[in-house]
């Protein structure tokens, strides 16, 4: 189920470098959120663009949603101007989620830089806690350490100039600690960051039969699965076809993503 | 006060002037959750061909100042694909559907509506004439009158439902295809389809589309898209569906003012789902406060 909402700004902090957080009152989306889904927000004061813009839900309650950003472009620039008190017009909860742990699996987080924001309600809804793998560029891109810490999970850091835990990408950290897995088969990755991330932890869950699921990030325009802008080549028994990012996913399993480029 | 929304094209009546543009609201279940559909005066659903299809490649859409490109290339599901997936659907309501129909060759317009003709569910044909994004087919039948017509006349022969042919922006003279759509027996013209257009990334020199090229919609175009209806309802007595960057009320009663009997919203879907019932509500405010009985009142009332 989803909602439009003119969500009022309850709000609107600088959170930790170029990191911001925005928090809604949106009591009819907050109210139906499941992990890993996302929403669509109309930028207030965006000049003559005329399309949301999709950001993962980081936190929501009955009350209301939190959103975690960082400026990357024109929509996330205006949105610097948002004031507690504002409305502003939402659509979501959307897309599917990150589905239940399987029974005896060993739930792993990996997320890159602020995709952790839509790891977050997976880590507290997780029956069982493991390790989160955290890779940033420097240490002001490892978000919400304690937070997911405080929920019970033992956070691994990476950054790629060494400024915080282990020097390197996530899979720096993640390598050694998958070697020494027992039963690697067991895993389930829940993983949320830019396309390499994705594919790597994708492609070492093929190779070693473990499930990783994968919050996908593609251009989108409606949000809802009707203008078709969003499409990833997905696996059938036959050959391919388009799967809408928006509706179909976000989440996919790492075998149903053909990558392209 | 009581004001008149309804309006008829041929056998088919709207209850308010307002549809959908083919291709911004799926098939209808996509935007179910958000709006009440048996409040739009019709559903137009995306492009139907006779084969289930891919389209194209991506990046498929950029936004632009004022509007968005988009080269989606017509996937779907085909006729056959959509009338297991969808027709159950839009049965459930009380809303008459125009399917759009578009082929690569001449006679695929002819075999869709075959395919579709059956289901009572499908209340009238709109004719995609003007894709600018499919290689065959599409725009070069909406652009050169006698393939028009030679399409617009076999769609003709195949059913008896309405039959509303879309017409290209791009032609120099759109009155004639307007004439061309009442003579070959169309029920009502559709104005107008997305602008052929471009965008480029100067950094990387690619242009923004996979497809090279799209067509620009949202409301850069209106202006365009009010004149078009106005020279076409200076050429035709058919009812016309003026479409082409409709985000609020006043842009839907510009339409109307123009000379168009009904609306369409398209691209504002994708920013406001809630713009079809605010355009719907808002052109009943204005008939009430200028006194009028009837939606039809005020179609073609602009002192031009």
């Amino acid at each position: 189920m989803m909602k439009q909402e003119k969500a009022t700004v309850a709000g609107h902090d600088n959170f930790q470098g170029e990191y911001r957080i925005l928090r809604l009152a949106a009591p009819a989306v907050g109210s139906l959120v499941r992990p890993g889904q996302f929403l669509e927000l109309m930028v207030p004061r965006l000049g003559e663009r005329i399309l949301r813009r999709p950001f993962s839900i980081y936190k929501a309650d009955a009350q209301g949603v939190s959103i975690l950003y960082k400026t990357v472009g024109r929509g996330t620039d205006a949105m610097r101007a948002i004031k507690p008190g504002d409305k502003v017009d939402i659509v979501g909860p959307l897309g599917n989620g990150f589905p239940t742990l399987g029974s005896g699996k060993v739930p792993v987080l990996v997320a890159g830089g602020y995709g952790n924001a839509a790891l977050y309600l997976k880590a507290k809804e997780s029956p069982a806690k493991g390790i989160a793998f955290f890779g940033g560029r420097t240490a002001q891109d490892i978000l919400c350490v304690e937070e997911f810490e405080a929920l019970g999970w033992d956070v691994r850091p990476t950054t790629d100039d060494g400024s915080l835990g282990t020097k390197g990408l996530v899979t720096a950290a993640f390598d050694p600690w998958m070697a020494e897995q027992e039963n690697i088969q067991a895993l389930e990755l829940f993983v949320c960051g830019p396309n390499p991330m994705l594919k790597a932890m994708g492609d070492r869950a093929i190779e070693h039969g473990f499930t990783a699921w994968l919050s996908m990030d593609k251009n989108m325009a409606c949000g809802v699965g009707a203008c078709l802008t969003c499409v990833i080549k997905r696996r059938t028994e036959t050959g391919w076809e388009w799967a809408r990012c928006c509706k179909d996913g976000p989440v996919f399993e790492s075998r149903e993503i053909i990558w392209e480029r | 006060m009581d004001v008149d929304l309804k309006i008829r094209i041929g056998s088919m009546e709207m209850k308010n002037p307002v549809t959908v543009a083919s291709g911004t609201f799926g098939y209808g279940p996509e935007y179910a959750e958000l709006v009440d559909l048996n409040r739009l005066g019709a559903i137009t659903v995306k492009g139907i061909g006779p084969m289930e299809t891919l389209g194209n490649p991506t990046p498929r859409t950029f936004e632009t100042r004022g509007g968005m490109l988009n080269a989606i290339g017509l996937p779907g599901p085909g006729a056959e694909g959509f009338i297991k997936k969808y027709i159950p659907f839009l049965k459930q309501y009380d809303v008459p559907v125009i399917v759009n129909i578009w082929g690569k060759a001449m006679e695929d317009y002819g075999t869709v509506v075959e395919m579709l003709d059956g289901e009572d569910t499908v209340s009238a044909y709109e004719i995609n004439l003007s894709c600018p994004n499919v290689k065959e087919g599409g725009s070069a039948f909406g652009t050169d009158t006698d393939s028009f017509s030679r399409v617009v006349e076999l769609v003709r022969g195949k059913t008896q439902k309405p039959i509303i042919p879309k017409l290209a922006p791009n032609v120099p003279d759109l009155g004639k295809f307007a004439k061309a759509a009442e003579d070959c027996g169309a029920d009502a013209i559709s104005i107008m389809n997305t602008m052929p257009a471009m965008a480029i990334d100067i950094e990387t020199l690619e242009p923004e589309l996979a497809n090279r090229t799209g067509g620009l919609s949202g409301p850069a175009i209106k202006p365009i898209a009010i004149k078009l209806v106005w020279d076409a309802a200076k050429a035709t007595n058919l009812p016309i569906i003026g479409m082409g960057g409709i985000f609020e009320p006043e842009d839907a009663i510009e339409f109307m003012l123009a000379g168009a009997s009904a609306v369409a919203v398209g691209t504002a879907n994708f920013s406001d789902p809630s713009t079809i019932v605010r355009v719907i509500d808002g052109i009943e405010g204005y008939l009430i406060k200028k006194g009028h009985g009837s939606a039809a009142d005020i179609v073609g009332m602009v002192k031009a």
